[in-house]
């Protein structure tokens, strides 16, 4: 299968700190791939520098054989990279219906010519169907989150950018959420880029990353994580 | 009691100008954090429009239509304040982001040349200049897909300002040569005449009221109803309050904020023409009238709330009915026997500047006991 990101040495600084260090990560269609690492080893820098919030120091981002490092978060989403970050970032005080619009500025056309929420989206998450309008804010932390993977979702990404989706939520929504990326997956044949901490989600990948200290130590396939791999990288 | 009446319907009409023009400061610092210090020289656009469409629709082939030119010039005033906004916004105040205070200055600078740029420029030509820049902007909006993205799009964009140019310049040209009095440069103030139907009185139940203040009150209705309208149901809409709410994750979900700032400030903008209609309607028109009305709108917005619709209607309309009380004095003539101390204070604050202090005094005041405005924001999303 072909390849739908590649980075190449990549670089990222937070002013004078060195917070990426000659990063190289593939992942290609219809595979889920985790990154794990224990807390500020840079797992969101790098989520970020993908979809483009943070500028690159060095290296390359290719997306479909495209150079983009010098896109804007707004081109990349439009070219089929979804984003949903660790603080979920709903839009308070816009509906989960207009929430979930946003999610398909990014399809041609944009939300102008795209009004129609796919009935995909309430399979996956039954509960957004009950809330459609009410204030996004006014949701549970469980709620916003999948209403924030339900809004990437309706943009048909290539490549979903997952940022720890499972954090602070319960385990039976756990769950919920589990099941949707791994069905979403086999259904689209899209690639994930997951961040995670919560070790059932982890085992689901099919390769990992591990990270210390901005820079990748251990790749391979999830079938091998060890459990002295598992207690050096996770926070658990 | 009728003057109380009479008080209370100027100010809503003083109100509804500023309801419009602090609508339009809201929206553009919610969504940019932007204080435009030149939003009242938009205003006075607004209000020069309505005086060349008038003197436009006096020439012999516009003549029947002469009673529609105030509508027309509503839509008139929102194109020249936004056009004027938009440039205002790509060429100054993008370059100036995160730096408030350089902001504040940049806009005031603005503001100072807007106010020797209508003194010192024929209306003609200025009417010349907007219409070259509306046709450069919005033209190559209409190109097709094929050639704007093209590595020639550049000469097809030059090409599209030369011919606005010319159109600009002919269009001058040819206002100066119809209209002698747009052809000369002049800092008096001038006066708008309402066309025959809006002049008079109005009687409603058995208290009259001048027709030019009501058809204000009727134009900010619309404008504020059409300005919902499109904040809550349209796709642009949505996309200014998420801009406005969370810029970084719009950007991520593929919005062009950029876009969003340009439409947002052409809009507030644009209010602000409208509620330069109402001005030119109340009063006459000259290159300060602007300056007259800004303090006003901020101390809305502050009273109000920013992104706060009912404080916004409110603080303008307390403020419209405080202005004319204070101001106009009204109050020793509703309540003529008052205490000789008292009365004297009144008639020191009964002048316009005066009545300003005593406002800005007492919103002050208002805002020790009660920091978050009329009506502050509740739920979940306040308290976290
Ligand atoms: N805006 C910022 N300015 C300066 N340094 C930052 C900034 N954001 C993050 N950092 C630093 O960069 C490093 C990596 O942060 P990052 O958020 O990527 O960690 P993480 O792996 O996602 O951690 P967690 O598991 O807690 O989410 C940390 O040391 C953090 O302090
Ligand atoms: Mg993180």
């Amino acid at each position: 299968m072909s390849k739908l990101i590649e980075i190449k040495s990549l670089n990222i600084f937070y002013g004078e700190s060195h917070i990426l260090r000659d990063i190289d990560l593939s992942v290609k269609a219809g595979e889920m791939v985790c990154v794990i690492g224990r807390n500020g080893v840079g797992k969101t820098t790098l989520l970020k520098s993908l979809i483009g919030l943070l500028k690159t120091k060095s290296g390359e981002i290719n997306f479909l054989g495209e150079n983009i490092n010098r896109q804007m978060p707004h081109q990349r989403a439009r070219k089929g990279i979804a984003y949903v970050p660790q603080g979920r970032e709903i839009i308070p005080y816009l509906t989960v219906e207009e929430n979930l619009m946003l999610g398909m500025e990014s399809l041609p056309g944009g939300l102008s010519k795209n009004k129609k929420i796919d009935d995909f989206i309430y399979e996956l998450f039954p509960i957004l169907k009950e809330f459609l309008s009410r204030k996004g804010g006014d949701l549970s932390g469980g709620q916003q989150q999948q209403l924030s993977i339900a809004r990437a979702l309706l943009g048909e990404p290539k490549l979903l950018l997952l940022d720890e989706p499972t954090e602070g939520i319960q385990p039976n929504i756990i769950l919920d959420i589990e099941s949707a990326v791994t069905k979403i997956i086999l259904e689209k044949g899209i690639g994930v880029l997951l961040v995670e901490q919560h070790l059932h989600f982890v085992r689901q990948a099919d390769r990992y990353y591990a990270m210390q200290r901005g820079g990748i130590v251990a790749s391979g396939d999830s079938s091998e994580l060890s459990k002295e791999v598992i207690s050096k990288f996770l926070s658990v | 009691m009728e003057l109380l009446l009479d008080s209370i319907f100027n100010g809503i009409a003083i109100g509804s100008v500023l309801l419009v023009a602090a609508l339009g400061l809201a929206i553009v610092f919610g969504l940019m954090g932007v204080i435009n210090l030149a939003h009242g020289e938009l205003m006075m656009l607004g209000a020069y429009t309505t005086y060349v469409t008038q003197l436009i629709f006096k020439l012999p082939i516009l003549k029947p239509f002469y009673n529609w030119y105030v509508i027309i010039s509503i839509f008139l005033a929102f194109i020249v304040s936004g056009v004027v906004g938009i440039i205002l916004e790509k060429t100054i105040i993008r370059k100036l982001y995160g730096s408030p205070l350089e902001t504040l200055l940049a806009t005031w600078g603005v503001s100072l040349i807007l106010q020797q740029f209508v003194r010192s420029v024929p209306l003609s030509y200025g009417s010349g200049l907007i219409i070259s820049l509306l046709i450069g902007m919005v033209l190559p909006l209409f190109f097709p897909t094929k050639i704007k993205e093209s590595i020639k799009f550049k000469y097809y964009k030059l090409a599209s300002w030369s011919f606005a140019t010319l159109i600009g310049i002919l269009s001058a040209e040819l206002i100066s040569s119809l209209i002698s009095k747009l052809g000369r440069a002049s800092s008096r103030n001038v006066d708008v005449t309402a066309p025959a139907w809006m002049r008079g009185q109005i009687e409603i139940l058995g208290n009259t009221f001048p027709k030019t203040r009501l058809m204000i009150i009727i134009i900010t209705l619309i404008s504020v109803i059409a300005i919902i309208c499109f904040l809550n149901q349209s796709a642009w809409g949505i996309r200014i309050r998420a801009v406005t709410q969370n810029r970084q994750m719009c950007d991520c979900l593929g919005i062009s904020t950029e876009k969003v700032d340009v439409i947002t400030f052409g809009i507030g903008s644009g209010l602000a023409g409208v509620a330069g209609v109402a001005v030119s309607l109340l009063g006459s028109v000259g290159p300060n009238v602007g300056g007259n009305y800004i303090v006003g709108c901020f101390m809305v917005v502050v009273l109000g709330g920013v992104g706060n619709l009912l404080g916004t209607i409110f603080a303008s309309f307390g403020i419209g009915i405080m202005t004319d009380l204070i101001g106009a004095g009204r109050l020793l003539n509703i309540w003529p026997n008052m205490p000789l101390s008292l009365s004297n204070t009144i008639n020191f604050f009964a002048t316009t500047s005066m009545a300003r202090v005593m406002i800005f005094a007492l919103i002050v005041i208002f805002l020790q006991f009660k920091p978050s405005g009329l009506f502050p924001q509740k739920g979940r999303m306040v308290e976290s």
